[in-house]
């Protein structure tokens, strides 16, 4: 599956319309039956020999400098998040002051990539950072990531999506998280999903022409085979995604070591294929520092070692944050301090 | 430091108390051996482990002996209950000193701890599980009721999974009533020494168990011992030649365990990510040395070059190093001998125009190391398609239709494991159907289980091993059929009285139309 259908390794321009990607790998016309009769041919997971595999990584003994290394990475990871119906200015100001530093006691302690808020709290996330604001543009700076497209069933109109988009995008959001229509994909209109990422793309467009970040969360939970998050993640990359996320951590199961390692071997021979590297996050689920150094080595050991960096990857969480600090203070002192020793945000 | 350099994790070897030297475990206890001492090393460092007893004639005929008399007094006296509890205690032993017992296993083999923990140990406790559950329920393991046991068991076993294929070996033959002189390979005494220990700690009757350690020659005195009743090997198909040689016209039962070339088939409906880890698995698992490894790689054509390439990107990732280190994939050669082996074929392999090609890998500068290797333009006329090779080396070849992959597969003079790797459950079904291998797996390699029975094809070797059919290498029928014949005959009164109790108006011979 390295090859286009034209034999040749295919570079893409990002620059160019989303959906390039697309007509470029599948070489041609770009129909509902192309798209069907690619995402098919894709070859078949053996759940057995995948599930084997992640406890095989999940085996791997990360000590000493490694686990040091591994800890302070797992923090510049974490998209820190808050996603719920209780959610005030207040709170994501809070979210936003741990973000910007997760240990009070240690300034040495690096920040998290991103917050991630419904969209009508964008405003807030971005007044609470200021100059902090922007993984790329300030130094040290973190992103605004709002979850869009009727998070988390995603069951709306593709007009209300678009709006909830642009929406997000104009208050300041950096990435947008979108869901993609399951009920669409199970029953196999994979063009209609196709075509609403390609939407939202384009809907995450600024005025100055470049775009927002989309990540594309399959929903896992509701995709239940890893054939289907196989294709799902093959469909969401084809029609621009620039991350597959795993779920919205409103359904279980959410983040798997199993389906993220699928999802990562999606990327890996996406790159192969067209030399260009997508993100992977898994959300939800993620809760101690030993589950997350797993993730960390599937990473390293499927797609590389240069994946493991905010633009690549991401962890979906809101209390791993604080065992990862108890975790790297335990490194640092020699023993463990406890839950009053990490702040809540 | 890169994050793939995972720091060192290496596993304590501080709960490991060895002794110095070891004997020759006879009637329940150790005892010095009339040959010289040899020295086990760990292949990994070629450092000095302990210093080893070597089996003269004269003590193996004291091991026999000492069966013999705890066959006669104790052991075949017991009820099949008293024995399963013996062999219950073995197994919680085992789980209990589980840590022990791998590092040991990987200091004195070179397999990387990692399998030795999560596989070697485990399987031997299951085995020891598995069969206990079986003392107490002979009747049914197909030999019909009141099977007999044979007598004293002479059992010699490869160093490539020397505690395994020691609890292969002593489970059955003690669950149906035997007992047993074990010799380990010369180059892996240590585990089964220290199974000795458990033997003790267990309260066997003494004699049951007895380990005798040597070089070949213990060997060949054990299995021709006249007082022997069943030989059981697992090794060299050159060896079991031997052997099976000198014991014919005895009245000894034979079982052998012997080489293989494995045959692993991927089709290009295979699920490919997981078709490589199958690769991966059936062939530098144990650094390759596995009877039943998949050595050759049989790839549809349409789809070679991708599987190379993508087997390739996973075995740089392979970690070749410290055996006792927890990260470790790939471990030490397990002899000076083996590697020189290893490294000849290879080299044959190159000179008959195959390519050669292994990740880059740093190898340590002691110990017996070998790169993972893969072979491609192999053709079937080539020694390395054919021999065993037993290390670390893939052969790939490549096939055409169903027919030419079974075709190829099964031409081998061996015939111990095949694997097929297909989507297509239909077609995995019609190609095992007609692979000549004892063992068939389907999307998946190299798994054990004590309930499956395993053993070979053609020189693959006779009998099988796991599972009820093991249970027969150790058991002859009820040396009465008169006794037989009236119990049959009971059972037949009694279904008949059960038809009268129905008042159904059914006759014996009405009833058996």
């Amino acid at each position: 599956m390295f090859l286009s259908t034209t034999g040749v390794l295919v570079t893409i321009d990002r620059l160019v319309s989303p959906a390039s990607r697309a007509t470029e790998v599948l070489g041609g016309e770009l129909t509902e039956s192309s798209l069907k009769s690619y995402l098919n041919g894709i070859s078949g997971v053996d759940a057995v020999g995948l599930e084997s595999r992640a406890a095989d990584l999940g085996s791997r003994s990360i000590k000493t400098t490694s686990k040091a290394w591994a800890l302070d990475r797992i923090i510049s990871l974490i998209d820190l998040t808050t996603l719920e119906g209780a959610d005030t200015p207040g709170k994501v100001r809070s979210l936003v002051a741990k973000g910007l530093t997760p240990d009070a006691a240690d300034p040495a302690c690096p920040r998290v990539a991103a917050v991630c808020v419904y969209g009508d709290m964008v405003p807030a996330a971005v007044e609470a950072l200021g100059a902090s604001h922007g993984l790329d543009e300030a130094p040290g700076g973190i992103n605004v990531a709002a979850v869009a497209t009727a998070f988390p069933s995603g069951r709306a109109s593709l007009a209300v999506k678009l709006a909830d988009t642009a929406d997000a995008v104009a208050a300041g959001a950096d990435e947008i998280d979108m869901v993609i229509d399951r009920g669409a994909f199970l029953s196999g209109r994979y063009g209609q999903v196709f075509d609403e990422i390609v939407a939202v793309k384009e809907a995450c467009r600024r005025s100055d022409g470049s775009f927002a970040h989309l990540k594309v969360i399959l929903e896992t939970g509701e995709l239940n085979t890893y054939d289907n998050v196989r294709r799902a993640s093959w469909l969401s990359i084809l029609a621009g995604g620039d991350f597959i996320k795993t779920s919205t951590g409103k359904v279980a199961p959410a983040a798997t070591l199993p389906v993220t390692l699928l999802m990562l071997e999606v990327v890996r021979d996406w790159h192969r294929l067209t030399g260009e590297k997508i993100g992977v996050k898994p959300a939800g689920g993620i809760r101690t520092s030993k589950d997350a150094i797993k993730y960390l080595v599937a990473v390293a050991e499927t797609a590389g070692e240069e994946w493991l960096q905010p633009h690549l990857f991401r962890f979906g969480a809101s209390s791993l944050l604080n065992d990862v600090l108890m975790q790297r203070q335990k490194l640092a002192s020699g023993h463990y301090s406890g839950a009053d020793y990490v702040t809540i945000d | 430091m890169s994050f793939l350099e995972y720091a060192p994790a290496p596993e304590s070897t501080a709960l490991l108390s060895l002794q110095s030297e070891y004997g020759l475990f006879i009637d329940g206890s150790f005892r010095a051996g009339s040959n010289p001492t040899f020295s086990t090393i760990s292949p990994a460092t070629e450092k000095h482990i302990a210093t080893i007893a070597s089996a003269s004639s004269a003590d193996v005929d004291a091991a026999v002996a000492a069966a013999r008399r705890a066959y006669d007094s104790t052991w075949s006296r017991l009820s099949g209950r008293d024995r399963g509890k013996y062999l219950f205690r073995i197994a919680r032993l085992v789980q209990e000193r589980a840590r022990e017992l791998a590092v040991a296993e990987s200091l004195d083999n070179g397999k990387p701890i990692k399998e030795s923990r999560d596989v070697d140990v485990p399987l031997v406790a299951a085995w020891f599980f598995y069969y206990a559950g079986w003392a107490d329920k002979l009747d049914h393991a197909g030999l019909g009721a009141d099977p007999r046991a044979l007598g004293v068991a002479a059992q010699v076993i490869p160093w490539n999974f020397p505690l395994l294929m020691l609890a292969w070996k002593i489970a059955p033959a003690l669950a149906a009533g035997n007992t047993v002189v074990l010799k380990p390979a010369e180059t892996t005494p240590l585990t089964a020494l220290l199974f000795a220990e458990i033997v003790q700690q267990a309260g066997l009757p003494d004699g049951v168990v007895n380990i005798i350690t040597g070089a070949g020659s213990t060997g060949r005195d054990l299995v021709n011992h006249p007082d022997v009743n069943k030989v059981a090997f697992t090794g060299s198909t050159s060896v079991g030649r031997e052997i099976a040689r000198s014991l014919a016209g005895t009245s000894k039962k034979l079982t052998l365990e012997l080489g293989g070339k494995g045959a692993n088939i991927v089709f290009d409906d295979a699920p490919i990510d997981e078709a490589v880890e199958g690769i991966v698995r059936g062939i530098f698992f144990n650094q390759g040395h596995v009877c039943c490894a998949g050595s050759r790689l049989l790839v549809q054509e349409n789809i070679h070059d991708e599987v190379v390439d993508r087997l390739k990107a996973r075995l740089s990732t392979l970690r070749v190093g410290d055996p006792l280190d927890k990260n470790t994939d790939v471990g030490a050669i397990n002899s000076a001998e083996q590697l020189a082996r290893i490294r000849e074929l290879s080299d044959i392999g190159e000179a008959e125009g195959a390519s050669r090609w292994s990740p880059a890998c740093d190898l340590p500068a002691d110990g017996f190391w070998f790169a993972p290797t893969i072979f491609t333009n192999v053709s079937t006329a080539s020694r390395i398609a054919r021999d065993e090779i037993f290390g670390p080396v893939l052969s790939i070849l490549s096939f055409r239709t169903p027919a030419e992959a079974i075709a190829k597969a099964n031409n081998t003079p061996y015939g111990l494991s095949a694997g097929i790797w297909s989507s297509n459950g239909s077609r995995v079904l019609a190609v095992a159907d007609k692979l000549r291998a004892g063992v068939v797996w389907a999307n998946t390699f190299n798994q054990f289980d004590p309930s499956s029975p395993f053993g070979g094809y053609k020189e693959s070797g006779y009998g099988r091993e796991g599972g009820k059919q093991g249970l027969a290498a150790y058991l002859a029928p009820a040396a009465s059929s008169r006794g037989a014949v009236e119990r049959a005959s009971g059972a037949a009164e009694i279904d008949s009285g059960n038809v009268e109790s129905l008042a159904l108006p059914i006759t014996n011979e009405g009833s058996s139309k």
